[in-house]
């Protein structure tokens, strides 16, 4: 073997070798921030998170009940903003667009979807808070809704396209218009991989901190209504990170383990309904 | 003849209108409308969100003029602000983090492409693409605890093997550029990797099986024909993550300093523009400082908005879905 061939087999096997470890340091990073974070906020984490309000500096104990339910009232709301929108703008993207407008209809949503998530806190604030002169739990929930407007409408496009066109005819051919084929054929044929993508769009938003700290801002208490400022779960691990007590940064664990599984239960969950999907379809 | 025309004549109008109520009962004519209107909502909400940013910020904009994009001060006192120290703290920990991502993602996407089993490869990318779905305060969290020491104790190794130059100089307290730079780093190593696995994926394999015809080894006819022919995807996925770190804010505030000042020192802290506009705008003192501060968000907003498109249009010629991801 001539020198020339040692060398280039030689980096062959080495720049290969590499390649896989870098791949490898990728999974070892996901594994270490669970493994980390399950060890540190798996073993502080008790009932009180669940049911006590936060309690004063100094005190310790309490938990962070009022933000568990801050972060379902905002997931709630970004729903009702954001699926409505996001789905029927898929259908019509889908369904009924013409080419132009559909074109601008997607590049301005792909836009959206690049906005900085602080930048659409900024816009909801001066929409709503400047109008209103109060934080509160409805214009967090909306700045919410926005940032999940995009990827609803891609996905729901991208599932209804995915529908075989023969069902569509089929529909027609029987006598439907056009409105009761897609309503009663093309979306309930498409219904599983539209709600998996929306599922993965609430987990999205879920863990959104930027767009809320000065919408919903936070709270030490309950929050009554929809109109007041309310506690959210990422807020609380910003603002308990960056305080010097021991206490809270312990809280904090905790509460970016609750997080962090429920956003990636729902991913994994989703995932593997879309893969399987993806399987029977090839 | 003309009582025909008469009958026709009178029956249109009438006509016409059942058929429209009719089309509006069935449905088609109103489901047009609404999805419609739900499609339009979206281009009009992005219009709106550039309309307010523009109108917000008009103060700022009439006070400081263009003036305010390298003006170096931030006094509060005085109302006098300018952005350079933010811009530059968000370019710079940007570029840090692509520097260290670039790397390691396009070679994990290699593996991933090219070298493993298709099972094994998406059973890592299926894990990879978590990564990218853990929130970026979780990141800022696991940064303040866990990175901010570690790099704590790796200052002396850091200072005695590279101490001379002008990158690690001046104290070192943890929370600093570099710090920033090594969580947006891991942030968008797994947007490096999923798009630049498609895209290396998407290369026809008559371009591989040329090369080793040729009597190419397995690595050359990867770096040097299957590479070059994603090229363009390549980097495309590496403005995507460009654009998602300039814009990228949680984990950059817990770890930066938030102290806005321009060193050349990667161990100094910094500032960015994300990260003074989490700081600042809740309490904003002054109806001066908040317009300032929207238009540093206007700032922010343009160069995603350009960086973004320059990555789509790259991932579009070589996939086809671009936008997609």
């Amino acid at each position: 073997m001539s020198l020339r061939l040692i060398f280039r087999k030689t980096t062959n096997y080495l720049m290969l070798s590499l390649t896989g470890v870098c791949a490898l340091v990728a999974v070892g990073i996901l594994f270490f921030i669970l493994g980390y974070l399950l060890w540190h906020g798996g073993t502080s984490l008790n009932w009180d998170f669940f049911t006590k309000l936060p309690v004063p500096v100094g005190e310790p104990g309490g938990g962070m009940a009022n933000a568990l339910v801050g972060t379902a009232k905002l997931l709630l709301i970004a729903s009702l903003v954001g699926v409505p929108v996001g789905f029927l703008g898929g259908v019509y993207l889908a369904e009924y667009g013409g080419s132009t407008f559909s074109f601008l209809v997607r590049y301005m949503a792909d836009l959206l979807n690049g906005v900085p998530s602080i930048v659409i806190g900024i816009f909801a604030y001066t929409v709503i808070i400047l109008t209103q002169h109060h934080f509160s739990t409805l214009a967090g929930g909306i700045a919410l809704g926005v940032m999940m407007i995009p990827i609803a409408v891609r996905s729901t496009e991208e599932f209804l396209k995915a529908v075989p066109n023969s069902l569509r005819e089929a529909a027609v051919a029987l006598g439907a218009s056009k409105s009761r084929a897609v309503v009663t054929v093309v979306i309930p044929a498409a219904l599983n991989g539209i709600i998996t993508g929306i599922m993965l769009d609430l987990a999205r938003v879920a863990g959104e901190t930027a767009p809320l700290i000065f919408t919903a801002f936070g709270n030490q208490f309950w929050s009554p209504g929809w109109n007041q400022p309310t506690a959210s779960l990422p807020v609380m691990i910003y603002s308990y990170a960056l305080s010097p007590y021991d206490d809270w940064h312990r809280q904090a664990w905790s509460a970016g383990f609750v997080l962090l599984s429920l956003v990636l239960v729902v991913n994994v969950f989703s995932r593997m309904i879309l893969a399987r999907k993806r399987h029977v379809a090839r | 003849m003309e009582t025909v025309e008469k009958t026709v004549d009178r029956a249109r109008p009438p006509e016409r209108a059942r058929r429209f109520s009719e089309r509006l009962l069935t449905g088609d004519a109103a489901a047009n409308l609404v999805v419609f209107l739900a499609a339009a909502s979206i281009v009009v909400l992005t219009s709106w969100i550039v309309i307010e940013l523009y109108r917000n910020s008009a103060a700022s904009r009439h006070e400081f003029g263009l003036s305010f994009l390298w003006g170096k001060s931030w006094d509060p006192v005085n109302e006098h602000y300018g952005a350079l120290p933010f811009i530059y703290g968000t370019v710079v920990t940007s570029a840090l983090a692509l520097l260290m991502a670039i790397p390691f993602g396009v070679g994990a996407a290699i593996f991933l492409a090219e070298l493993a089993p298709p099972k094994i490869s998406d059973a890592l990318t299926f894990l990879i693409e978590l990564l990218a779905a853990v929130p970026s305060v979780i990141y800022g969290l696991l940064g303040i605890f866990v990175l901010v020491p570690m790099l704590e104790k790796a200052e002396p190794a850091i200072r005695s093997a590279a101490g001379y130059l002008p990158f690690f100089q001046g104290p070192f307290y943890g929370v600093s550029v570099l710090a920033a730079g090594f969580v947006l780093a891991v942030m968008i190593v797994p947007f490096i990797i999923s798009i630049s696995r498609e895209v290396l994926l998407a290369v026809p394999a008559d371009q591989r099986e040329a090369a080793m015809a040729l009597g190419a080894t397995k690595w050359e006819s990867t770096w040097d024909v299957v590479v070059p022919f994603a090229g363009k995807g390549i980097v495309g996925s590496i403005f995507l993550a460009l654009a998602r770190s300039l814009g990228e804010t949680m984990a950059v505030t817990m770890v930066i300093g938030n102290t806005p000042v321009i060193s050349s020192s990667l161990f100094a802290p910094g500032y960015s523009i994300a990260a003074v506009i989490a700081n600042e705008f809740a309490e904003a003192s002054s109806d001066m400082l908040r317009s300032t501060l929207i238009e540093l968000g206007m700032v922010l907003f343009a160069l995603t908005f350009v960086i973004n498109g320059l990555a789509r249009i790259l991932i579009m010629t070589t996939t086809r879905k671009g936008s997609a991801a």
